[in-house]
């Protein structure tokens, strides 16, 4: 008997790449955000210096590649997190956070591709 | 020596009477250097023969005697009367059917190990006069600490996805997978993939990690099933974007 | 002999509470929460900074704020989770072989703390 080999590698990448990527990056990021919140904007947060930044090819790869990772990392494993809740309608529950996942990765780019 | 009276709490379910398990309390003497074993062994000879319970080397190598002791899967006989109170509960294994009191029902898991080929699977099948196949020490440090598995289940009473999805093939079974696949000696890698990288493989481990926190021989499952998810997602990428790769 | 193996079901909404390691492993993945909440912050950025100025000014405003203080202080609690708790897998995700010994987990480890302080390091020194 054979069984199908598995597709969760397409997702599993990302989930992977993305752990590692939130891991070093997404707690300063947070700190510079909170930084903003309490009123001191930090310069890379200035419109000119970020818009500066997004405008950049290099930029903008950067932007991308974070929100990316980010993004499905963090919606593979809501994934697993609802199952481990009790959600068993994995079906649904997949094509839910993946759907979440591809729109924010369609409207980065919309977005990414506007800043020039 | 010092002896100390242990209330042992015994799991006791008899199928032929009984519909549900209930505890039974048991006044133990026990010396400092017993183990719960000793414990279950003495209410065995001196106060209660009908309790069932499986034991054999008492030296941790044969993987019998895996139970809860409070709730945590161990040994029996590695889980030393000293490291508890005065009140010690055992159960049989979580995740298990129990046949009758400490007894579980294993066939689930002797399935899933048969079905995973843990044997060597020769590249090539050679005549025993072209000599032995060899390996390097090297090569054999690599897998090495997975051969040390005496198929307790320790890691599958700890693992819940294995007790929430019964399918789930498992720690030890993947581990031991694993092991073989990274015999240098081996060829069976294909044919193991089929089982482990379905989805009822490797997959639905979520890395929880209980099951290499629990095991008494420090095999630590999930690291092996961790390097057979990114081994198993290369091959997907290899198969689907790169298909000139294909052997 | 009659057999009539007894089974014991596990909860499939509360096992998380049955053992500390279980709820230790569901907080871990629970910070996916807090890292989707931030990364969907990030692209509403992202859009406010394509609208031009003053869309960018009035994200700034609106960060500017008890809620945005709380939001990031809660995101900055699950991301910093999150990265421990990542980072001190590591070696087992990702062990490495030098000959005939492996490379010691802690060391392992600590290349990827030391790697996190730098990253943040360079992120302040550049961004503040």
């Amino acid at each position: 008997m054979t069984v199908a080999k598995s597709n969760k590698p397409i997702v599993w990448g990302p989930f992977a790449a993305g752990g590692t990527i939130t891991a070093f990056v997404t707690p300063v990021l947070v700190l510079l955000t909170l930084f903003a919140a309490m009123g001191f904007v930090p310069s890379l947060l200035t419109y000119e210096n970020l818009h500066a930044f997004a405008a950049n090819w290099l930029g903008k790869l950067v932007i991308f590649g974070i929100i990316l990772l980010s993004l499905w990392h963090a919606a593979h494993r809501l994934r697993v997190t609802l199952h481990d809740f009790g959600i068993r309608a994995d079906t649904w529950v997949a094509i839910a956070v993946y759907f979440i996942a591809s729109l924010g990765t369609i409207a980065t780019l919309f977005y990414l591709l506007r800043i020039s | 020596m010092s002896e100390r009276q242990i209330q042992l709490e015994v799991l006791r379910y008899n199928p032929e009477t009984d519909s549900e398990p209930r505890f039974q309390t048991y006044s133990v003497p026990c010396l400092n250097e017993w183990v719960v074993l000793d414990a279950l062994n003495y209410v065995k000879d001196n106060l209660d023969p009908t309790v069932s319970y499986r034991w054999s080397c008492h030296m941790a190598v044969c993987g019998s005697c895996g139970m809860m002791v409070n709730g945590e899967p161990k040994l029996a006989c590695k889980a030393f009367i000293h490291e508890y109170g005065d009140q010690i509960r055992v159960e049989p294994l979580a995740n298990f059917p129990i046949e009758r009191d400490l007894v579980t029902v294993v066939d689930d898991f002797i399935g899933k190990l048969a079905s995973v080929k843990p044997y060597l699977i020769p590249k090539e099948d050679k005549p025993v006069s072209a000599g032995e196949y060899k390996q390097s020490p090297v090569e054999l440090k690599t897998f090495k600490q997975y051969t040390l598995c005496i198929n307790c289940m320790l890691c599958y009473a700890a693992c819940p996805q294995y007790g929430l999805v019964p399918e789930f093939i498992g720690p030890a079974a993947i581990s031991l997978a694993h092991r073989y696949n990274q015999d240098s000696r081996d060829g069976g890698r294909e044919q193991r993939q089929e089982v482990i990288a379905s989805h009822d493989g490797v997959w639905e481990c979520s890395f929880v990690g209980a099951c290499s926190e629990v095991c008494p021989k420090h095999v630590d499952p999930a690291s092996a099933l961790q390097q057979v998810k990114v081994a198993s997602t290369i091959d997907w990428y290899k198969e689907h974007l790169m298909p000139w790769m294909k052997k | 002999m009659s057999r009539k193996p007894y089974i014991r079901e596990m909860s499939k909404t509360n096992w998380f509470f049955s053992q500390p390691r279980y709820t230790r492993y569901m907080a871990r993945e629970v910070t996916c929460i807090f890292i989707l909440a931030y990364t969907i912050l990030l692209i509403f950025a992202l859009k406010n900074l394509a609208d031009g100025p003053e869309a960018y000014a009035g994200f700034l405003e609106a960060l500017n704020s008890p809620l945005g203080i709380l939001f990031n202080l809660a995101a900055l609690v699950g991301a910093v989770y999150h990265s421990t708790s990542w980072f001190n897998v590591t070696p087992q995700a990702m062990p490495i072989q030098r000959g005939e010994e492996f490379v010691p987990g802690s060391i392992i480890v600590g290349a990827h703390y030391g790697g996190w302080a730098l990253i943040s390091l360079i992120v302040l020194f550049l961004g503040v």
